[in-house]
């Protein structure tokens, strides 16, 4: 998996050294979430009014506009979908040369209807009344919001480290496996617990990192393959675990492990009636920490360095081999904290089959929407945690099912990872900086 | 993983007396060693029976537990030791073969003889078919995986077509009741994906394997929001696909052994191994191949030399849509009807697969088939109540690929420009 041959000289690296350079563009501070800023004055020209800048910027092709038009395009693909697998509205398509306005307005309804309800389950519900119902939106989207910033983190941070962690569900399960253990397992007073069931979890999702790592850096083995590996590796390890005498509830037939004590589960924010829980605190904590560690530490600005041009760093007295197996324990242990939150928090509080759902798969995406830039990340991640907490109450109040959230997520992914296609379909104008291309282009 | 391609970091060149057959030497020595102490300790005295059928009848290999683990145990030692004290380089693969299937047998004839009363038999027949069955949708990935990647074009979304077939092969199967149709519509499915692959990889240069990584999700979310929407809702009309039967094939089918295990298989059986067999010639015997091979290496002398490197790798990344969008439908017009993410990983093991052959259609099938085998060792080894919790064995396929790819089977080699976009120029 390495790349053994040397023909440096080739010009097949010539969209890598493209993408490089547009990575270094972006590659200093975190701009991503900002909103599209007007430019600096040029000396000696008229000024242009602010409105006008503001116009210019909005329909050029910047991250914003992009990520904007991105979730619209992925709205639209998404009702398409609802549409055509309404088998009574498709009915009305079958005489839609008659009766026009049938076809349209059945087609209008069903789909306002289900992103009305995606709306209200993720930010607000007009119609309710009270303290606890005007939250609980808000509330249930922090709630997913929390797990996945810790995972979109972990593959974040990988990458800037030129590592694609596709482990992060490997690593969230190991984490979970042993935050639980620890919850349940140790008889400890509460603060004390819910810290040392937190370091379990994390060092889990380090240990599971460390493998790639080190693997990668002694042997050159490919980390996305090793990484895919690990994650049913671990998806086994667990399925074994549940059902051993000692994890396993003695009161329940089916897989399911002893509940973690409340001393070690995350305080709620907002009484018990709310789900939202000090998990998203310690998301925008370890956000902080990752974007310090990124561009203002010796360690971030090595592992970048390796992340640019591994050659390159090494020549100039980097460790590699260092930086490999660092930044895999580092995001291990961020998406062992995302483990970890699924079992301390409100989601669940003991160890299922499926107590990490998907969001190690999910974190990639929302890293990639957050162009890997940890505040950026914070922010796909609400974006991810409001479709899951809308997506929940449009399943149950429109009966659509919630795998068109994973639709419309996938979809805003692509759309942003290929801005040109965007551009194109919009009619953008380009962007001051080549700043858009998110992906770093290149092999095995 | 730079694009700028330098020997990686420590890239350990083997030198001196410990050359990489004599590291394999010595951990299959140690292996034979353990398996002759071990299994040898834990077999009983019973009899272990690997028969020639299906069932306990008929004629059967017989050996004493006790006795062949110790035996083949040593065997795989012998083997190591052969290794180890340095077999020319061409015996290399067969010598390591010998030691591991060796190894495999020991370890069998614990578990057999230590079966309870009954179940002290192993039927090849099943085990052989079976093999093959897991094996298939592995066949097809892997092909599927070798079109792409030879071209120069990271097939990650191997999952992603996989279920984008089995989907649209059950879901058209059934609306036109007609498998013909259901195995175009699987084809042409598994193609859709290939060919949104294609665009962004090729035409919008996205990563490769991220937009791979994208297009599974993709596909786990469209299938299970149509098959709630349609199929859950109404099974009866979307999700009755018929089924392709069994087709005897005269005379090879009376074969012992292979022959009811092979020559009694359906349509995809045949049309995979068909298939290895096919893109083998053609990519070692043809100009295609040729030029397919020269594009996934170094696209900027083959564009010198008049081949369209950006028209052939959309043919070819369409072309492994076609061939993994098949390899689904052997699920849904075979065996089982559709479920909500049904091909569960199978396509990161077709992809582990595509490594571990060494991106030969050749090598894959071989890797399908050990893959295919562990599945199968799994599922009777749990029949016969094994002592071995059954979700390590499942671990097994998937640890083998990390030891596989970590070195010790031997460093792989990706083609030299697999997932880097061409722009010419």
């Amino acid at each position: 998996m390495t790349n053994p041959n040397p023909v440096s000289g080739s010009p097949d690296k010539e969209p890598a050294t493209e993408s490089q350079a547009a990575q270094n563009a972006v590659g200093n501070t975190d701009r991503a979430a900002t909103t599209a800023t007007a430019p600096k004055r040029p000396e000696g020209q008229p000024r242009p009014s602010l409105g006008r800048l503001f116009l210019d910027n909005l329909w050029a092709a910047n991250t914003v506009t992009v990520t904007v038009l991105a979730v619209v395009l992925a709205m639209l693909v998404g009702a398409v979908l609802i549409i055509v697998s309404d088998p009574e509205v498709l009915a009305t398509y079958s005489y839609i040369t008659a009766r026009p306005a049938d076809a349209i307005s059945s087609s209008w309804t069903v789909v306002s209807e289900a992103y009305a309800n995606l709306f209200k389950g993720a930010i607000f519900d007009p119609q309710a009344s009270g303290f606890t119902a005007s939250l609980s939106p808000i509330s249930e989207t922090l709630t997913y919001t929390a797990p996945l910033v810790f995972t979109g983190l972990a593959v974040a941070l990988a990458f800037r480290g030129g590592l694609f962690n596709i482990g992060a569900q490997g690593q969230a399960t190991i984490g979970v496996i042993l935050a639980a253990v620890a919850g349940f397992a140790l008889p400890l007073p509460p603060v004390l617990h819910l810290l040392v069931a937190l370091i379990a979890g994390a060092a889990g999702g380090a240990i599971w990192g460390f493998v790639p790592g080190i693997l990668k850096a002694r042997t050159g083995a490919h980390e996305v393959i090793t990484t895919i590996m690990l994650n049913y590796v671990a998806v086994y390890f667990l399925a074994w675990i549940i059902i051993q005498p000692g994890v396993h509830s003695p009161t329940r037939a089916d897989a399911i492990s002893k509940p973690v004590e409340s001393s070690a589960q995350l305080p709620r924010l907002l009484g018990s009636d709310l789900r939202v829980h000090s998990g998203i605190l310690l998301a925008v904590l370890a956000t902080w920490f990752t974007a310090w560690l990124l561009n203002r530490s010796t360690v971030g600005f090595e592992l970048r360095a390796v992340g640019e041009n591994p050659d390159a760093a090494r020549t100039a007295g980097i460790s590699v081999t260092k930086a490999y197996v660092l930044v895999m324990v580092i995001s291990g242990a961020l998406a062992g904290l995302g483990g970890s939150n699924m079992v301390l928090g409100s989601t669940a509080n003991a160890l299922t089959p499926e107590v990490v759902a998907q969001i190690g798969f999910d974190g990639i995406l929302v890293a990639l929407l957050g162009r890997l830039k940890p505040w950026g990340v914070l922010l796909a991640a609400l974006l991810f945690g409001a479709l899951q907490a809308g997506g929940n109450r449009m399943q149950s109040y429109s009966g659509i099912s919630l795998e068109l959230v994973t639709v419309l997520q996938a979809l805003i992914v692509i759309f942003v990872a290929a801005p040109a296609l965007v551009k194109a379909i919009f009619q953008l104008r380009a962007a001051r900086a080549a700043r858009l291309q998110t992906s770093l282009a290149k092999g095995w | 993983m730079s694009t700028i391609a330098v020997p990686d970091v420590a890239v350990t060149v083997d030198v001196g007396f410990w050359t990489r057959n004599r590291k394999a030497g010595a951990v299959l020595l140690a292996l034979g060693v353990l398996a002759a102490v071990l299994f040898g300790a834990l077999a009983t005295g019973q009899q272990a029976r690997f028969t020639l059928s299906e069932t306990e009848g008929g004629a059967a290999l017989e050996i004493t537990g006790t006795f062949g683990a110790i035996l083949f145990g040593l065997v795989a030692a012998a083997a190591g030791g052969a290794l180890l004290a340095g077999v020319p380089k061409r015996w290399f693969t067969l010598v390591l073969g010998v030691g591991l299937v060796a190894f495999v047998l020991s370890f069998l004839c614990w578990q057999v003889s230590a079966a309870p009363e009954g179940r002290n038999f192993m039927p090849l027949v099943n085990i052989v078919r079976g093999t093959f069955i897991l094996a298939l949708p592995l066949i097809f990935g892997a092909l599927s995986g070798v079109l792409c990647e030879r071209t120069g074009v990271v097939n990650v979304a191997i999952e992603g077509q996989l279920l984008m077939g089995a989907f649209s092969g059950a879901l058209f199967g059934s609306i036109y009741q007609n498998v013909w149709v259901g195995l175009l519509a699987a084809a042409v499915g598994g193609a859709l994906i290939s060919l949104l692959l294609a665009v962004f990889a090729i035409r919008y240069l996205v990563d490769q394997v991220i937009m791979g990584t994208v297009l599974n999700l993709f596909a786990v979310g469209v299938t299970g929001f149509l098959y709630e929407r349609l199929m859950q809702i109404n099974a009866e009309k979307y999700n009755t696909a018929p089924r392709f039967g069994n087709w005897e094939i005269p005379l090879l089918k009376d074969i012992p052994l292979i022959g009811p295990a092979l020559f009694r298989g359906n349509i995809f059986l045949y049309l995979g191994l068909l298939l290895v067999l096919v893109i083998h010639l053609a990519l070692f015997r043809t100009r295609w191949g040729l030029r397919t091979r020269s594009v996934g290496e170094h696209p900027t002398a083959a564009d010198t030399l008049g081949v369209r490197v950006l028209r052939l790798r959309y043919r070819n990344v369409i072309m492994a849509g076609l061939v993994a969008g098949v390899g689904g439908a052997s699920y849904t017009l075979a065996f089982y009807s559709f479920t909500k993410n049904m091909i569960g990983g199978k396509g990161f093991i077709a992809l582990a697969a595509l490594i571990f052959g060494r991106w030969s259609p050749t090598g894959a099938l071989l890797a399908a088939l050990f893959f295919g085998f562990a599945d199968q060792l799994a599922t009777y080894l749990g029949a016969i109540g094994s002592s071995i919790p059954s979700q390590f064995l499942a671990m097994l396929p998937y640890l083998a690929t990390i030891l596989a790819v970590a070195g010790l089977v031997g460093r792989v080699r990706a083609p030299a420009a697999d997932g880097k976009p061409y722009i010419k120029g």
